[in-house]
């Protein structure tokens, strides 16, 4: 039997942020998830009903609630867009570990989270391991787009994945401490996603960074932000990760640091600072100064450097210029507030010319484990992405988070479409290379 | 009769069983709607994904009399969505095709569970016209607005959804399928059912179909802002515009404890020391739309308006919308619970009717804003508070009893547009009398014999005894 008097009691913490929500159902206007369902269940105000539920004891079991509240992508349009300002992104998560504390964690995640993630030496091994032999399970879907899809029937058999790199950033780059012409200096947090999958990303930063002056500390052997363990409820697995790379980075003398990945960057700003637990004062102090020095690789560029570009050198301006379309992820643009940036990024790249797809900050559904869990609701979603992309008749989309990227080259490369998926400071270090001569690593 | 188990099956059988819900997560979050009222879960909730089906949901439950209650966004703020005991949910958010556009005669043919603001973009893609913009436009159902009778910030000019509505079709309480109204401009072959279905809020018929009328775009309209330092000057001016034959589209009104609460939220640079606002905005032809701006500043300057600004561009235009907008969210900020009112007057009775709402308010010692469509005399006020503060929430009570009674005083309404439901059904006889309640009863019984249509709602629960 499950005690939903305790379980009240403890989701009861979240009553002052639960009836800020007047019900006006305005939510359901941009929640991803409840467009392609239709249920309430799926939508912020019926997520914040059912919790309002747990407190009034109304159910006989926690296991309803917490299934549905895992059903969202904590893309926070829903909190973006609420009257009532609603902090709905941070109740969801306090609400999942406050369940999870109640029901225990999933066994595999507990593997994930506290067996590899919280323990980067080993994850990172295991994965360099898992890259050598990946091409026995993987078969090339795209070569175009780079992804691959399963060559033995496993539940991830019909998705276009992108596969592990040969190398990883981190094994190419190790340790990197060097001063730039500027006297500014950024660290770097590369983010599983760009380490393992999209290193280009990784070595654009640096090129971007060079070329204007930047210095740049990337300390080796780093940790993931840890926001897979905290969407999963996990705040002990959490906790151990805020710490270990506050630790990694405290070794390091910078004035920001940047990271490519939008959804690293709002979980550093915004996450650690609230969830990293039970920490001392000093460390509460490190950690908020860290958050606050944070910041997306394309604001860095465009607010704090001079943004060196190929046409300020007065190069290349006949060439032909192809279509670039740029995709909003949540966590930059919802989250943090950065859309400009990232399209004057593009707008540095002579050959491009920026096309806006329609709805360009609607979600692409891929959520993270949102994914693996929801797979087909999560490219219902991806395939509006899709079809938006493809009616702006770009030759190019472009975004800022590694997350977003491998959702929609699953969905272009599923529907057999060859148009390239890069991040925003590739596109920018790409007309460096050519233009300014710039050598990337 | 089936057993409710057998019953069950049936829906699924007749809806699909990815249709039909009833795990205690999913009643529960059809317990509710955006009115501040008790909640109650169905037995079941269904989402009919064609009109075919919805209907058989309809006669299902008349077979077996199991209220029903159909939920479009369930936005309203009269508790009309929230169900019975024992009761189903009927959602119509599947039904949501735009059928027919027609440019040529001006109409439109919708499903019930059309977006509001999808609609309107779609019809203005057409490059016609579909006036009605509830606050709630972005996720409320037409089928919502229709049986709400749904106004917006347009009203003064461009009327109500119900100006708009030519047909209906609507499955009676047994299912049956009701065609009413047509796709021309005259129509007089029999009743008048759609007019009675209008605002009916699901207690007479199930719509299936819409048939909506459209309109040509206005070529140009222009926005300004005016400032007054008393508020009877400016619900005079409202008066005094309207006497020089002049109509608006939009004719707002904000006060200043709103004023300053959007000033506190956006920073737009208000001025907090109004005593009210006038947001207002003209359209039609450019030359006649400059005309009109014209005369409107003169008289607002006439009136005692200590300042106007006229948007010179669309960003203009949309700042001083934005400042109305943001009024709702601006004020629900400031406490946890919204009790969002409806009370409205004869346009003449606006300051009399905002003088009391400020007496109510320092009576019983609450936090109200007001604002809204002074050009119908359709206010806002907005009650303050904290629901779980008992004491407190006995006042508001108190207050919102106080509010109704002088509305109906000053020869007002109940509501102008949020409906009836199961909020207000209370004090419907006060304003109709007994005999309208008593008539409107008895079509009721006739209509729905086994009352399970919405029951309870807008006529109280006693339907069948006269
Ligand atoms: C922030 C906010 C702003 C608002 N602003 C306005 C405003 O400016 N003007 C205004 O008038 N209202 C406003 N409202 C109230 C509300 O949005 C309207 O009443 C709207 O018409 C309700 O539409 P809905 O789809 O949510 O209907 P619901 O709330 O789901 O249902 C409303 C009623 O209609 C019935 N119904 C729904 N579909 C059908 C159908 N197919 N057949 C028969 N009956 C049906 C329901 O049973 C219920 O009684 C506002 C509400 C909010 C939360
Ligand atoms: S928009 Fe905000 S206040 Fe409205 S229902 Fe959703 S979460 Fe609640
Ligand atoms: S965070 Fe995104 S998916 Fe989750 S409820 Fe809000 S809008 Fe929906």
């Amino acid at each position: 039997m499950h005690d939903m008097k305790k379980l009240a009691a403890l989701v009861k913490e979240l009553e002052e942020q639960l009836v800020v929500c007047m019900r006006c159902g305005m939510c359901q206007a941009v929640c991803p998830v409840y467009t392609e369902t239709g249920r309430e269940a799926d939508v912020a105000r019926g997520k914040l009903a059912l919790l309002d539920g747990l407190i009034q004891q109304i159910f006989k079991e926690p296991g309803g609630v917490h299934e549905r509240l895992m059903r969202c992508l904590l893309c926070g349009s829903c909190a973006a867009n609420c009257p009532s300002g609603v902090k709905v992104l941070d109740i969801f998560l306090k609400a999942r570990a406050i369940l999870v504390g109640y029901t225990g964690l999933h066994p595999a995640n507990k593997i994930i989270f506290r067996g590899m993630l919280s323990h980067p030496r080993v994850f990172n091994s295991l994965v360099r391991a898992a890259g050598m032999f990946q091409g026995v399970f993987l078969k090339s879907a795209d070569e175009f787009l780079g992804t691959s899809c399963g060559r033995f029937s496993f539940p991830l058999a019909h998705r276009h994945l992108k596969a592990f790199a040969p190398a990883s950033f981190n094994t190419t780059i190790g340790r990197l401490n060097i001063n730039g012409g500027s006297g500014l200096k950024a660290g770097f947090f590369v983010g599983c996603l760009i380490d393992k999958i999209y290193p280009n990303i990784g070595h654009a930063v640096l090129s971007s960074l060079k070329a204007n002056g930047v210095g740049v500390f990337v300390p080796d052997e780093q940790g993931c932000c840890g926001i897979p363990a905290l969407s999963s409820g996990d705040l002990l697995a959490f906790g151990k990760m805020v710490r270990y790379n506050l630790d990694l980075f405290s070794a390091g003398d910078f004035d920001f640091l940047v990271t490519a990945c939008a959804t690293c960057t709002s979980t550093i700003k915004k996450l650690w600072p609230m969830f990293a637990g039970d920490l001392s004062e000093a460390e509460k102090t490190r950690i908020n100064e860290l958050a606050e020095k944070t910041m997306d690789i394309s604001q860095f560029l465009v607010e704090k450097t001079g943004l060196v570009t190929a046409a300020s050198d007065g190069k290349n301006f006949d060439r032909e210029k192809a279509l670039i379309s740029y995709h909003d992820p949540c966590h930059l643009k919802k989250s943090l507030g950065i859309e400009a940036q990232p399209r004057m990024l593009l707008g540095a790249n002579s050959g491009y010319v920026l096309k806006e797809m329609s709805e360009a900050d609607r979600c692409c559904g891929c959520g993270g484990s949102f994914n693996l869990k929801y797979y087909e609701i999560s490219a219902s979603i991806g395939r509006r992405k899709r079809d938006s992309i493809l009616q702006s008749g770009c030759s190019t989309v472009a975004t800022s988070c590694p997350a977003c990227m491998l959702q929609i080259s699953d969905m272009l490369s599923q529907a057999g479409e060859h148009i390239r998926v890069k991040h925003a400071v590739e596109i920018y270090a790409d007309s460096l290379e050519r233009d300014l001569d710039v050598d990337t690593h | 009769m089936s057993t409710r188990n057998g019953l069950l099956k049936e829906f699924e059988r007749v809806l699909g069983r990815d249709n039909v819900f009833y795990e205690e997560t999913d009643l529960h979050a059809y317990s509710y709607d955006a009115a501040v009222v008790e909640s109650c879960p169905p037995w079941l909730v269904v989402r009919p994904q064609s009109s075919e089906a919805l209907g058989k949901a309809v006669h299902l439950c008349n077979e077996n009399s199991v209220p029903l209650t159909v939920r479009g966004a369930g936005t309203n703020l009269s508790g009309g969505t929230i169900p019975k005991p024992g009761g189903i949910v009927i959602l119509t958010n599947a039904l949501d095709k735009i059928l027919e556009i027609n440019e040529e005669d001006l109409y439109a043919v919708v499903q019930p569970g059309v977006i509001t603001a999808k609609f309107a973009a779609a019809v203005e893609a057409a490059g016609l016209f579909y006036p009605p913009d509830p606050g709630s436009q972005a996720v409320s159902t037409l089928g919502g607005n229709v049986a709400e009778n749904a106004g917006g910030l347009r009203g003064l000019r461009y009327g109500v959804t119900r100006d708009y509505v030519m047909g209906l079709e609507f499955f009676d309480s047994n299912g049956e399928l009701v065609k009413a109204g047509a796709r021309t401009v005259k129509c007089v072959t029999g009743y008048n059912l759609g007019g009675l279905l209008v605002g009916s809020e699901g207690t007479l018929g199930v719509f299936s179909r819409i048939i909506l009328k459209l309109i040509p775009m206005p070529v140009a309209k222009k926005a300004m802002m005016a400032v007054f330092p008393e508020v009877s000057m400016a619900s005079e001016t409202v008066s005094a515009i309207i006497s020089n034959k002049i109509v608006p589209v939009t004719l707002e009104f904000m006060d200043n404890f709103t004023i300053r609460a959007v000033e506190e939220f956006s920073r737009a640079g208000l001025p907090v020391e109004a005593a009210a606002m006038l947001l207002i905005e003209v359209d039609g032809h450019p030359a006649q739309v400059e005309e009109d701006a014209a005369k409107v500043e003169s008289i607002c300057r006439r009136m005692g308006a200590t300042r106007i600004h006229a948007a010179q561009d669309a960003r203009e235009r949309d700042k001083v919308w934005e400042a109305r907008r943001s009024a709702l969210s601006a004020l629900s900020r400031l406490r946890p619970t919204t009790v969002l009112e409806d009370a409205t007057v004869p346009r003449s009775k606006v300051p009399a009717m905002i003088r009391c709402i400020e007496e109510i308010a320092r009576k019983f010692d609450l936090s109200i804003g007001t604002f809204g469509h002074a050009g119908d005399g359709n206010l806002h006020p907005t009650i303050l508070t904290d629901r779980r503060d008992t004491g407190e929430w006995l006042r508001v009570e108190k207050a919102i009893d106080e509010i109704f009674e002088k509305a109906l005083e000053l020869g007002g309404t109940l509501s102008g547009e949020h409906g009836i439901g199961t909020s207000k059904s209370k004090y419907l006889e006060k304003e109709t009398g007994r005999a309208a309640i008593v008539y409107s009863r008895r079509i009721k019984a006739a209509l729905d014999p086994k009352n399970i249509l919405n029951p309870g709602k807008i006529i109280g629960e006693r339907v069948c005894t006269i």
